[in-house]
């Protein structure tokens, strides 16, 4: 990253910024110093010419800058140079100082990790579900949970229309610490085929029948000739009896949670959707932004989001 | 001093208003424009395609940039929050610029691969859905409009000239690969590559 701030300037460019800079402040120094004194000195009874402007018969006098706003210019011009000695503004000069602004951002963030490195090795070494009791790192857990997760798992984890609920115990690929962070280091990618190519009769049939295995109102007709084609089509992933398979992310459908259902939309018209049009359910991969200890603590929180009310 | 000659003489004046003025942009602008590190891209940095570039015009037309900057600043609180810095060369395919310099929402120099398509559709519909407390307005006519694939040509032939490394197939295919796309797609696929060329660097 750092090599690519540091190119320096051609001397060609250093030198232009230098006489300019320098130029600048001695051109500015000229014009102050040079309107220091009225070229109009007062006559024998201490009268002073004036400029000739009158306004409202009053006229202007020709008086350079008073003391003090004179010298409050002085000091600009001093600052200005002292800085320029300091800070890095003169070209290829870097300043006395040493100072650059990704450095100051290296030493924020060494800072930052030799304060809180420590923390995080200590929260390492505790056993996700031991750690999920620990209310002090419970709290660091929900920091991370709410800028990096919220979003679309939301503030609650309460999920929504294509976004876990984090709360129930209905996981798509297991609910263990292991699972969850398997999650967090590597991101998941839920893919359900589209089965259009059925035909509506047994998109319908189907329906029926994963209505059925949740015990919802179905057409019981239906659902008896869905459960054939269930048997062939579906069960490979959700297995013969529905209820999933968490190594494929493929959801249980017995126990009437609904991950696709818009709101407003019935059931039945969401499982309808899922056939004709298949879904893809992406979960990003949190490891790259967040870090393996971090990763750890917020696997924690997630984990004791089941002992909350 | 004779100052009164500065002072009746309007243009004259004007003119060195302007040499004073001038000398700021001199010694702080005009270098930068002979500077590897503002003019060489990073590496790995490729042109938008098409659609991406499509998704850009939207961006820019929708006024996004008035709320969301794209430029991470050295603070550590930006980088924990946002990613790796900002650096110059990875926009120098940039005409014009979307950096923006006001954060009513978060900046999205690496929004880029953080959420999922869906995510990003289902916010642009409506952003009240995901995040309650958002204000946010909601942009539902990107999922009705497509593009037209008219301008598209141009528009890379356009920044060709200016240095951006197109090449004639990637132009004259330019209109194909977008027309009737909608312009939700285009918008997600442009946010979507957003800062992911130096995203593993941290």
């Amino acid at each position: 990253m750092n090599t690519l701030w540091n190119d320096s300037l051609s001397g060609f460019w250093s030198a232009w910024i230098i006489v300019i800079t320098l130029g600048t402040i001695a051109f500015s120094a000229w014009i102050l110093f040079a309107n220091r004194k009225t070229d109009k000195a007062p006559d024998a009874e201490g009268n002073v010419e004036t400029t000739g402007h009158p306004a409202d018969e009053i006229e202007e006098y020709d008086n350079p800058l008073p003391r003090w706003w004179f010298h409050l210019f002085v000091g600009t011009i001093l600052f200005s140079l002292v800085y320029l000695v300091l800070y890095p503004g003169l070209g290829n000069f870097a300043g006395l100082l040493g100072w650059s602004q990704e450095g100051q951002w290296e030493e924020e963030v060494a800072r930052a990790e030799e304060r809180f490195t420590p923390i995080f090795a200590q929260y390492q070494e505790v056993p996700i579900p031991e750690l999920a009791r620990d209310g002090e790192a419970m709290q660091v857990g929900e920091r991370i949970y709410q800028n990096n997760c919220a979003v679309c798992h939301g503030a609650n984890a309460q999920g929504g229309y294509g976004f876990p609920n984090l709360t129930d115990d209905d996981w798509l690929y297991g609910g263990e610490p292991e699972n969850i962070v398997t999650t967090l280091e590597r991101g998941r990618n839920g893919l359900m085929p589209s089965w259009q190519q059925l035909g509506e009769a047994n998109i319908e049939n189907l329906t029926q029948h994963v209505l059925a295995l949740s015990d919802l109102e179905h057409d019981a007709e239906s659902a008896e000739q869905g459960a054939s084609l269930f048997a062939s089509v579906c069960a490979a992933c959700h297995t013969p009896d529905g209820t999933g398979n968490q190594a494929l992310g493929a959801p249980n459908l017995t126990n009437d949670t609904w991950l696709y259902r818009a709101p407003g939309q019935s059931v039945a018209d969401s499982i309808r959707q899922t056939l004709r049009n298949g879904r893809n359910g992406h979960m990003p991969v949190q490891q790259a932004y967040i870090g393996e200890e971090r990763v750890h603590v917020v696997a924690a929180y997630v984990y004791s989001l089941r002992f909350q009310d | 001093m004779r100052h009164e000659i500065v002072e009746k003489n309007v243009g004259l004046l004007a003119v060195l208003i302007v040499v004073v003025i001038s000398f700021g942009g001199l010694a702080e602008i005009v270098p930068l424009f002979f500077q590897k590190q503002t003019t060489e891209p990073v590496e790995g940095l490729e042109p938008l395609s098409a659609l991406e570039l499509s998704g850009r015009g939207i961006y820019r037309r929708e006024g996004c940039v008035g709320c969301h900057s794209q430029m991470i600043r050295p603070f550590r609180a930006e980088t924990e929050r946002y990613g790796p810095y900002t650096v110059a060369g990875e926009t120098v395919y940039d005409y014009n610029f979307l950096w923006g310099s006001k954060r009513t929402g978060p900046d999205l120099a690496r929004v880029g691969g953080r959420y999922s398509d869906d995510w990003h559709r289902a916010h642009l519909y409506n952003p009240r859905d995901l995040v309650p407390e958002s204000i946010m307005p909601a942009f539902p006519w990107l999922f009705e409009n497509t593009l037209s694939g008219k301008r598209i040509a141009g528009e890379m032939r356009a920044m060709q000239m200016l240095g951006v490394p197109y090449t004639d197939e990637q132009i004259s295919g330019a209109s194909e690969a977008v027309r009737g796309e909608r312009e939700i797609t285009a918008l997600v696929a442009y946010l979507q590559q957003l800062g992911t060329v130096l995203k593993d660097s941290r």
